[in-house]
């Protein structure tokens, strides 16, 4: 298969750019953040993307979705980063349908149509503390019953507060630190003894702390097999870390095409300031460590669609140099703009609090680097 | 099975059965691959019988048409190759300035007799080529270049210097830079092939701080080159250099074909005492995997005439800047091992030795300066100083 987008995918981009940029674009974003709204996102424009069909697009076809990829999933995710689409597209869609392929029938038939129609919002609780350390989990789920009592906190839960099911990871056996012994479970957000307490973050997006007080679940709550949950918990946070890179490059992408635009346009000393090399290097070389955690990522997607056992080292490679490479772009792109950089008025500075937001979600660049380490042994 | 996994089938038995064992080891540097030429030299009789096996198939050159001693490989089935080639570790069988930078400039530019003729014995490693394009005063401002071919009706007499010339010293043939027009600086250049055998030519090695000579100083007195040994139009010859060029940033980027095996992976135990290297080795492992994606990728967009046709620029500055690192890398982990210069335990001082050749992997073939210029000019499009 060659590293490019072939004609469908190329089309879906197309019809992808011109939805977000006409529905959802930086305007949109600025209003909703600007009414303070506590769900950070419009119920309207995520009934828009079902009509679109991007958010069942990775349901398999005959559980009424589109059975589509995550190269495809990550052609929507990059759209929605550089027009800074509020949307709950990567947890509900992307990480909410792959925890749930895991899932028995009946759990299934109860929450993908609503995910088909635009109308279910999921939420993911896997992070305890500041840092995503998925190993760490110490949140616990007894026996009680038919089922388990959960009692523990979540945090950096995104559009915790507007979801209706939350995919919760939790501790059967085990110490934290340890991988086995950790459970999925499917969770309403309506159960007796769970609250939330809502948090705008930085690019004002929601995230939520979610208490758990003894929340009982039945059984069929649980998602896969009991104590035996590293594997799909890993599955499933693997798909939203090469969704969250795939976003965080329609972020760096936007960023720099503003920023080189700004070169052209900006004049001081008499001259535009893209003609100083001192700011044509620096750009150059930005574009070049885009180009290369763009490669690293469509690679990774192509290989977990393909189910190759190098996906997983592959996503790891690509949400590091993602971080890293956006990173870059964002810093640079304020830093280039100078004064104007520094202003709300200017959507530059947006973009640098959202990819701040995505850096962090799922494991940070550090996170991952490491990660690759370890995959290779040392 | 569709033709392409048949294809795929066959390619991985013909491999198998072809390849022998010594070559399936990666090449460990310049001297250890096989070059060809009119006085070859194979460091083993696996090495020729797999240049023979290959250049019979047209493999040497897959994607080249089979009349020019190519196989005849859509991009598809080129990539299967590569792909099969890597599973088994199969090497290259032929190193070739010829292969990687002169084939490309004369399937674009040559007369169908010059494909004929050159691009065959090209591809069966027959002629060892290098390439006359620096000269002592003419470095990153290569189109400044002096050496000058006077008209003599059917021939030229060329007169100059060229310096880092590769293997000058090894080479048969040249191809060359050449001023016909002293009166327009980028229009009076032509692209001239001739025979380093010819009377007047000599080669004299540089040593480097490798200790190494993989370059020379090239002379020109008086030799006469005929005219129908030119590339391209007369005084067109920056256009051919130019297109060669984005070749050979290609080659020296290293895409793929960069060293992808993890470094850190290496040296586990010392990984686990100092964390600050360890960190640097992830970091190295993040972006060569990174950058091994970014190959193939610039690779498959090449081959379908979707990639941008700069971005040879990028990769060539991403690809040195990589390597630097990494053998800088080596160094930091080899502790004071690394600085044996000739012992047999340092297999002659190997690491320093490679070390020292990767900083030139930023200079030749346009500087790393010269590579983000290019970018910030013809890719992002920011105005001229």
């Amino acid at each position: 298969m060659p590293l490019y987008y072939d004609d469908d995918q190329a089309m879906l981009r197309d019809s992808a750019s011109a939805f977000m940029k006409t529905e959802a674009p930086t305007t949109h974003f600025r209003e909703f953040r600007d009414r303070n709204c506590s769900d950070g996102f419009s119920h309207d424009l995520w009934k828009q993307f079902a009509e679109m069909g991007f958010s069942g697009m990775l349901i398999p076809e005959d559980q009424g979705g589109l059975g589509m990829g995550h190269v495809e999933a990550g052609i929507v995710l990059e759209e929605i980063g550089r027009n800074l689409s509020p949307s709950p597209f990567l947890t509900t869609s992307v990480i909410g349908v792959e925890a749930l392929k895991a899932a028995d029938a009946a759990t299934r038939g109860k929450w993908l149509p609503g995910i088909i129609a635009g109308e279910t919002v999921i939420g993911i609780a896997v992070d305890e503390g500041a840092k995503h350390r998925p190993e760490q989990i110490a949140m616990t789920a007894e026996r009680s019953g038919n089922g388990f009592r959960l009692t523990g906190k979540k945090q950096f839960v995104v559009q915790g507060a507007a979801a209706d099911l939350l995919i919760v990871a939790a501790r059967t056996a085990g110490a934290p630190g340890e991988t086995d012994g950790l459970t999925l479970f499917a969770v309403d957000k309506d159960a007796a003894h769970l609250s939330m307490e809502a948090a705008r973050l930085v690019d004002s997006s929601m995230g939520a702390h979610v208490n758990f007080d003894g929340v009982e679940v039945d059984a069929d709550a649980v998602i896969g097999d009991v104590d035996n949950g590293w594997a799909v918990l890993t599955r499933m946070l693997d798909a939203g870390r090469i969704g969250a890179a795939s976003e965080a490059i329609g972020v760096g992408a936007a960023a720099m095409d503003m920023t080189v635009d700004y070169l052209k346009q900006r004049k001081q000393f008499g001259r535009l300031i893209g003609e100083f090399q001192a700011l044509q290097h620096r750009a150059a070389h930005l574009y070049a460590e885009m180009e290369v955690a763009r490669a690293a990522v469509l690679k990774a997607q192509q290989l977990l669609d393909a189910g190759d056992p190098k996906a997983e080292l592959m996503i790891a490679v690509a949400k590091a140099k993602a971080g890293q490479a956006v990173s870059l772009a964002v810093k640079e792109g304020v830093q280039m703009h100078g004064g104007i950089g520094m202003t709300d008025e200017y959507d530059i500075g947006l973009y640098m609090k959202r990819d701040r937001a995505l850096a962090e979600f799922l494991g940070d660049a550090n996170f991952h680097a490491d990660r690759v380490a370890r995959l290779q042994g040392y | 099975m569709s033709d392409l996994e048949t294809f795929r089938a066959e390619t991985r038995v013909w491999l198998e059965a072809n390849c022998p064992p010594e070559m399936r080891e990666p090449v460990r540097d310049e001297t250890d691959a096989c070059w060809g030429g009119r006085n070859p030299t194979y460091k083993s009789p696996a090495q020729k019988l797999w240049m023979d096996r290959m250049a019979e198939k047209g493999w040497t050159v897959p994607d080249w048409p089979k009349p020019y001693g190519g196989g005849g490989l859509s991009p598809a089935e080129s990539k299967i190759l590569r792909e099969e080639m890597a599973k088994l570790g199969c090497r290259s069988p032929l190193s070739s300035f010829g292969i990687w930078m002169l084939g490309p400039a004369l399937l674009k530019f040559g007369t169908e007799a010059q494909k004929i003729h050159y691009l065959n014995q090209i591809a069966k490693g027959e002629i060892r080529w290098c390439q006359g394009y620096s000269e002592p005063g003419s470095g990153s401002d290569l189109v400044s270049l002096q050496t000058f071919g006077e008209d003599k009706g059917d021939h030229w007499i060329v007169n100059g210097q060229k310096i880092w010339t590769s293997y000058a010293d090894k080479a048969d043939w040249i191809f060359c830079l050449v001023r016909t027009d002293k009166h327009d600086k980028y229009k009076g250049i032509s692209f001239l092939l001739f025979d380093m055998a010819t009377p007047g030519v000599t080669t004299k090695p540089i040593k480097l701080i490798s200790g190494n000579s993989p370059f020379c100083e090239t002379f020109f007195d008086n030799v006469p080159v005929p005219k129908d040994q030119i590339v391209g139009e007369l005084n067109r010859g920056w256009d051919v250099a130019k297109y060669l060029l984005g070749h050979e940033r290609e080659m020296i980027s290293g895409a793929g074909n960069a060293p992808v095996g993890s470094l850190g992976a290496l040296h586990k135990e010392l990984m686990a005492q100092d964390p600050l290297l360890r960190a640097e080795m992830a970091k190295l492992d993040v972006d060569t995997l990174a950058f091994r994606a970014m190959g193939e990728k610039f690779i498959d967009e090449m081959k379908a005439g979707k990639g941008h046709p700069a971005q040879p620029n990028m990769m060539k500055y991403f690809g040195t800047e990589l390597n630097k690192r990494r053998a800088e890398l080596v160094m930091a982990a080899g502790g004071s091992d690394a600085l044996e210069w000739e012992s047999d335990g340092s297999g002659g001082g190997a690491k320093p030795r490679q070390w020292l050749r990767t900083k030139a992997n930023s200079i030749e073939g346009g500087t790393s300066e010269v590579m983000l210029n290019v970018i910030a000019k013809r890719i992002l499009d920011l105005p001229g100083a």
